[in-house]
């Protein structure tokens, strides 16, 4: 870290009692009425739609609940924890996104994997199964 | 360092401290303990999609979910999700009661939402629906009752903050601390997105 860098780091320590923990964002009765709302619909729609069988196709529900979820998902990130790419210089979102890829890779590979050991399943008869190594 | 700093305090310091520490890195450490108990849920989840349809011969999601107390549970964490957005809105402007007043009202959602799923597990073991009847319910147990579990220490960290508040007021200490569970009950709205459309709606589809 350069000297003023440190400098400058000091001088907003110093008055830090107002500003303090406020890194990743304030919030503003504005953003949080308008997450609520957004959450409100994001999560009313996909109920609607599997209680009120509104859709004939099993595909496409499911589809639509993903949608939803991943939309509501996004409003919470962004009106409830305050996430943009700038939060903690870049680094809550390069956690973020870091996560994201292990959980995409835990998912699909889980599902992925066990799909295809349930279906190569064969059935094993008890001669077999002695034998087993 | 300390030493140093009594001999000196006017001049300027052309050195790194040793154990400089820049303000306001609590929110990132908390960031990074959040995306680890992610990593908790997705396997959970994982687990969830898995074995979610190894009823072994026992009842379907389509048998057990009442959807109308889903929406009720996700409507009451919904809220609490705001009074807590308000609760930090009175912080950041000082108000002591506004702060402790939003708190206790958030606390009492999370209650309710406890109370709400406290009743559903005890009615589905009382059906012989319990997490020892199939691969499928006792993934169910594992994935709802560990969020219902964070939900849970939630709201103790809730009354304990509470208690600081009311004891020293909006110091800097109480502040990062309500900061840090406020990103907390909201990371835990967003993984009951996540329960809500794959378990329970995803569920009650097939």
């Amino acid at each position: 870290m350069t000297v003023k860098g440190l400098a400058h780091e000091d001088a907003s320590a110093t008055h830090h009692g107002h500003n303090n923990g406020h890194e990743a964002g304030h919030g503003s009765l504005r953003g949080y009425v308008i997450g609520f709302t957004l959450s409100v619909v994001l999560t009313a729609v996909p109920f609607w739609i599997v209680m009120g069988n509104l859709l004939d196709s099993k595909l496409m529900t499911v589809a639509a609940i993903m949608l939803f979820g991943t939309a509501q998902i996004v409003v919470h990130m962004i009106y409830f924890l305050h996430m943009n790419a700038k939060a903690e210089g870049g680094w809550m979102i390069m956690a973020l996104i870091f996560t994201i890829i292990i959980v995409a890779i835990a998912l699909v590979g889980s599902l992925w994997v066990m799909y295809h050991l349930n279906t190569n399943m064969m059935p094993m008869s008890p001669e077999q199964m002695k034998n087993m190594p | 360092m300390s030493n140093i700093d009594k001999s000196a305090p006017e001049t300027p310091e052309f050195y790194l401290r040793e154990d400089y520490h820049p303000e306001g890195s609590a929110g990132l450490g908390f960031w990074l303990y959040l995306m680890s108990d992610c990593l908790i849920f997705a396997v959970l989840f994982a687990t969830y999609a898995v074995v979610g349809r190894n009823y072994a011969a026992g009842p379907s999601p389509s048998d057990l979910f009442d959807l109308k107390l889903v929406a009720i549970n996700t409507g009451t964490l919904l809220l609490s999700s705001i009074t807590f957005g308000f609760a930090m809105l009175s912080m950041e402007r000082d108000h002591r009661n506004g702060t402790l007043m939003w708190l206790a009202v958030t606390g009492v959602f999370g209650l309710v939402f406890l109370g709400i799923e406290l009743y559903e597990f005890s009615h589905l073991i009382q059906e012989g629906a319990g997490p020892q009847r199939s691969a499928f319910l006792s993934a169910f147990f594992t994935l709802v009752g560990t969020h219902g579990l964070h939900v849970t220490f939630g709201t103790i960290w809730l009354v304990v903050l509470m208690t600081q508040v009311s004891q020293h007021g909006l110091v800097t200490e109480n502040r990062r601390r309500l900061m840090c569970l406020s990103m907390f009950w909201h990371f835990l709205d967003v993984v009951w997105i996540g329960v809500f459309s794959v378990v329970y709606l995803m569920g009650i589809v097939g």
